[in-house]
């Protein structure tokens, strides 16, 4: 039934965020959200699908939830727990019929939002808190997350594990947290997101359609943290640089799967709606003045959007928002992309000077280092040092794609510079 | 209420430290105020600073025999030097108090949730 599928991959986050709320216990929540899209797997195709189908998915899964505790009330507070649960003005039956199903389960909105800081705690590590993200959140499964990532089942499956003790034996707080500590928690969960986009943007190994599938579900939860958190301009300069960066990639790949450059991309083939809807969003969260990381690289996708032609781009407007960008977070990575564009707008040999400015130590095994440079080099006339670097950023790749484009590049700089000397 | 051992940690053995140093009587004065906060707030159930590892010794009881070795249980570079057991509402506060100690300890310190 495919509006099964399509209400699972919309509901199940928000069903088992509410359920969790409900039941205070993250494996309860997803039995009794699986047990309740196991009844409509059975009933919705005789009887179709309710006019709320999410509201349907919680009533019923909060009722069997309800209904298993009391059936395995051994332990008073169990029992007691039920009963707490029943108080509320609530049938033991669902009612599909109901015409205000929301109503009814009380679903808060906040929920979504609770779950996604209760994934991404501090205390929980990066890997997990994307793991947990995608489990709760995502509805994937676990050897779907495994898959994508490309790790073994059984790391995944113990991560999720250990993450959901630690937080029950910790007795993390099911909330959204108060305004002092928000900024960092906001931090992790936006970082969290990025990394499940990043991940599905940068087609590493593994089949293309599920990774495509990564990038939509980091977007769809961007949108729910936008909507649940309008008033956070990080949130929406998330989302911005997520559907920017999104807008480009059909024109990221030539028919023959390789990868092509920004500056070589067919700029016809990029998708117009959602670079207005990037753009549209960098304005917003830009005005309120509390510029971020997020909304900063969102700015400079934006500035790429603009540019009909490579060479039209804005490339002062590029390194002043690098600039900026490097005040707020002045690591290796920000410091490579200001010199590429400082290499575009006063030459490959300026540059080179920027670059050279760098922690080159810290940099040996950052493949984009090696990559950016041999290209500055082989703008410089610079050769067989081009070569080399292109060797070392070859090397280092990880991404059949990329590799190749590498190769390619190495290729032509090296017939080039023979045919010079 | 959750209780939790805020362990802190050394990365070796501190028997010959020097408490009269100007930097331990500075985390000393830092410890004190902690503890106070903790008293004031209703968090503080108990918490001690512990002798070095050196002097330990491991008591086992097999068979109805009692018997003991010199030493630690775990032979390892690093050390508990001192603990608290803190009552916190739920892990965030915990780890709020987790902080405040570490930054009084000017060491790392380890958050466990104890059952009680």
């Amino acid at each position: 039934m495919p509006e099964l599928d399509e209400v699972f991959r919309r509901e199940a986050g928000r069903c088992t965020a509410t359920l969790i709320r409900i039941l205070g216990d993250i494996d309860l929540a997803e039995d009794a959200v699986a047990e309740a899209f196991a009844i409509a797997a059975e009933q919705w195709p005789a009887h179709g699908v309710p006019p709320n189908p999410g509201g349907w998915i919680t009533t019923t899964a909060r009722n069997r939830a309800i209904d298993r505790l009391r059936r395995e009330a051994t332990r008073t507070d169990r029992y007691l727990a039920a009963n707490r649960l029943q108080s509320d003005d609530m049938e033991p039956e669902p009612n599909p019929e109901l015409d205000d199903l929301d109503a009814f389960v009380d679903v808060v909105p906040d929920d979504q939002l609770r779950l996604m800081f209760l994934c991404c705690h501090p205390a929980l590590a990066a890997d997990t808190q994307v793991a947990m993200t995608l489990r709760l959140l995502g509805g994937m499964e676990t050897p779907e997350i495994a898959r994508v990532f490309l790790v073994p089942e059984a790391t995944v499956a113990q991560r999720i594990v250990r993450a959901k003790r630690k937080l029950r034996d910790n007795c993390a707080p099911y909330r959204v947290p108060r305004a002092a500590e928000l900024p960092d928690r906001l931090h992790a969960v936006l970082a969290a997101i990025y990394l499940i986009y990043t991940e599905g943007h940068t087609a590493t190994a593994g089949p293309s359609l599920t990774r495509l599938d990564l990038s939509s579900e980091a977007i769809r939860l961007g949108r729910v943290l936008v909507e649940l958190m309008p008033d956070e301009p990080e949130a929406v300069g998330l989302l911005a640089l997520m559907l920017l960066t999104e807008a480009r990639r059909s024109a990221r790949t030539a028919a023959d799967g390789s990868l092509v450059r920004l500056a070589d991309q067919d700029r016809r083939r990029w998708d117009r709606s959602l670079i207005d809807e990037g753009h549209a969003l960098v304005r917003a969260c830009l005005r309120r003045n509390r510029p971020g990381p997020f909304q900063l690289q969102a700015a400079i996708a934006a500035v790429h959007a603009d540019a009909q032609t490579a060479a039209s781009t804005d490339w002062s407007q590029i390194v002043a928002l690098y600039d900026q960008l490097y005040a707020l977070s002045p690591n290796g990575v920000v410091a490579l992309n200001r010199a590429i564009a400082i290499g575009e707008l006063h030459g490959a040999d300026a540059g080179l000077a920027a670059l050279a400015e760098l922690d080159a130590a810290a940099l040996e095994t950052y493949q984009p280092y090696h990559a950016a440079r041999a290209d500055l080099l082989a703008r410089a006339g610079r050769g067989p040092a081009a070569v080399a670097a292109y060797s070392r950023a070859i090397d280092l790749s990880t991404n059949p794609t990329e590799r190749a484009f590498l190769e390619r590049r190495r290729h032509i700089v090296a017939v080039t510079t023979d045919r010079r000397d | 209420m959750p209780q939790y051992l805020v362990s802190v940690w050394h990365d070796d053995d501190y028997a010959d430290i020097d408490l009269a140093s100007p930097d331990m009587q500075r985390i000393g004065a830092q410890v004190g105020a902690l503890n106070d906060e903790l008293q004031q707030a209703g968090a503080w159930v108990f918490g001690a600073g512990l002798a070095p590892t050196s002097s330990a010794t491991v008591v086992r009881a097999e068979g109805g025999e009692v018997s003991m070795t010199d030493g630690p249980y775990a032979e390892s570079k690093e050390q508990m030097g001192g603990f608290w057991v803190i009552e916190a509402p739920d892990f965030d506060a915990a780890l709020d108090w987790a902080g405040k100690a570490a930054a009084a300890c000017e060491r790392p310190v380890e958050v466990r949730p104890a059952d009680a």
